[in-house]
């Protein structure tokens, strides 16, 4: 990364820390053994360090048993495993998927494939907060369903949903959850013990890109029809070799994030209410999306009335944020998530979410913020709907 | 998005920012665009005794494409008669900034603004025109 540039986009993706890159080198030209190859010693290093992996995994979600850990290639395969493998093991006891608007689009996208194969999908609504309707989530739960999929943190406003209660739903009506973790490990303390299946991703925890996990219930026995056939690697679940550079890296990066948890959120808390504060000290018409109080510290999604979101990027070329507004999309529809939040359409295109993280100084978030009060002044100044 | 460097001269530096009095019946005006699509043009046009475009003027809600159409626009009809000035097509905007595909409705916003002003001028004057 340049020296002028500031990465303020966590949510997006995240530097690999150094201290991960450095576990993971080795794997790659001297211990490269197939870690499926348990009959010589390459082959041997590379499965302890795969299982060590596991174990590190393990310990960060809170599962009980290090082989509920399924490696996959990031939190898009995991959460098509989950939905489309839950589906295709379950089709006899019922069929009706309940998921909510604002997932990730592999979810929404994954779900109404089901959909097209027969499976009677139910997206429920958010509340104006972000957080999921409870009511109508148990109203919709019914004796043909067979599957809950809420993501834990939504990766574009950063609210938090009620995880337990919809746990305590789930397990009275005897139906199987998933929550898509990718943007809550490491972030706030999430535990396994009330899922059945959860998805995590490798980069956004300052891990490798092209990894991830889904923690798999061992007890009682879940089954998942797989995705890929092949080898029956990983419980028959996820065949292919291994990546083990990838997978140690996967479990430094889980390590380390459980070690740094929480100075890491008491710092981006502080970061987090200064940057909210400065904005609407110095701007009028501003206004935070999401869930002030039941959202993670390194996330912020302010829309800023007057003006777009793809124009006051440009405005800070040196600055790596996003955006809700149609116009940095390629399909020039503004964020769903911010229209399921009924956020007026006009600020949904005025939106701004950033995102901080492990490497996010002070003088950072002071600078950001005082470029964004600018470049929202400039503009302001030119815009037409723009009233003061 | 990548954008020209024709988009970014004229994002960074915009010329006509502003607005003309539009009770001056020497003023058409015309608002293009909708906040709930990302866009809203406000281009003003002034037109002197000869019949020509003298000043011309814009505010723009939206991204740089529509930000950079819209001070071109106001660069390209000065001067120009309103007859001239009705020639400037969208693809011509879209041309001269490189915009990509997705933003060639940012031209045909401007596009549209020239016309819908030169119109306004027009209902305006038609009393004189007649």
């Amino acid at each position: 990364m340049s020296t002028s540039t500031i990465y303020m986009d966590y949510q997006a993706t995240t530097p690999c820390d150094k201290r991960v890159l450095d576990e993971m080198l080795p794997y790659f030209c001297e211990d490269f053994g197939n870690p499926h190859s348990a009959s010589h010693v390459m082959g041997l290093r590379a499965q302890d360090a795969v299982e060590n992996a596991r174990n590190q995994i393990a310990r960060l979600v809170g599962a009980v048993d290090p082989k509920e850990i399924v490696f996959t290639s990031g939190a898009t395969e995991s959460n098509n495993l989950a939905i489309q493998g839950v589906a295709r093991s379950y089709k006899e006891k019922g069929n009706r998927i309940i998921t909510s608007v604002i997932e990730h689009k592999c979810i929404l996208e994954a779900c109404r494939a089901m959909g097209r194969e027969g499976f009677e999908i139910i997206e429920i609504p958010i509340l104006k907060n972000g957080l999921i309707d409870l009511q109508a989530l148990e109203e919709a739960v019914n004796d043909q369903t067979i599957l809950v999929s809420i993501m834990t943190v939504n990766n574009e406003i950063g609210t938090i949903q009620p995880i337990n209660e919809i746990s305590e739903i789930c397990r009275k009506k005897d139906v199987l959850f998933h929550t898509d973790a990718a943007q809550a490990i490491g972030k706030i303390k999430v535990d396994a013990s009330k899922v059945d299946l959860m998805s995590i991703s490798g980069h956004k925890i300052y891990g490798p890109k092209g990894i991830g996990a889904l923690y798999v219930r061992l007890r009682p026995r879940l089954k998942l029809f797989p995705i890929f056939f092949g080898g029956g690697q990983e419980r028959r679940i996820r065949s292919g070799t291994l990546p083990s550079p990838l997978c140690v890296g996967l479990g430094k990066a889980c390590e380390l994030a459980q070690q740094n948890m929480h100075s890491e959120s008491i710092k981006l808390a502080e970061f987090k209410d200064y940057f909210i504060k400065k904005i609407f000290d110095n701007l009028s018409k501003v206004y935070l999306n999401g869930d002030a109080k039941q959202s993670i510290p390194g996330c912020v999604n302010i829309s800023f009335g007057g003006v777009e979101g793809e124009g006051i990027m440009l405005g800070m070329p040196d600055i790596c944020i996003s955006s809700g507004s149609a116009c940095t999309s390629d399909s020039l529809e503004p964020s769903y998530v911010l229209e399921a939040l009924a956020v007026n359409e006009d600020l949904a295109h005025s939106s701004l979410r950033i995102g901080f993280g492990r490497f996010t100084t002070f003088d950072e978030v002071e600078y950001v913020s005082s470029r964004i009060i600018e470049t929202v002044n400039r503009l302001r100044e030119m815009s037409p709907i723009w009233k003061g | 998005m990548k954008y020209s460097k024709e988009v970014m001269d004229r994002y960074n530096n915009p010329q006509n920012i502003g607005s003309l009095d539009d009770s001056d019946k020497n003023v058409g005006t015309s608002v293009v665009g909708a906040p709930s699509c990302g866009d809203v043009i406000k281009f003003q046009i002034k037109v002197d005794e000869n019949g020509k475009i003298s000043e011309a003027k814009f505010k723009t809600f939206g991204c740089g494409a529509a930000i950079a159409s819209s001070a071109l626009i106001t660069e390209w009809v000065k001067g120009k008669s309103l007859e001239e000035a009705k020639n400037i097509k969208n693809k011509d905007v879209a041309q001269y900034l490189s915009l990509p595909p997705i933003k060639v409705h940012c031209s045909i916003l401007a596009e549209e603004a020239v016309s819908k002003a030169i119109n306004d001028y027009l209902t305006k004057n038609q009393s004189k025109t007649e």
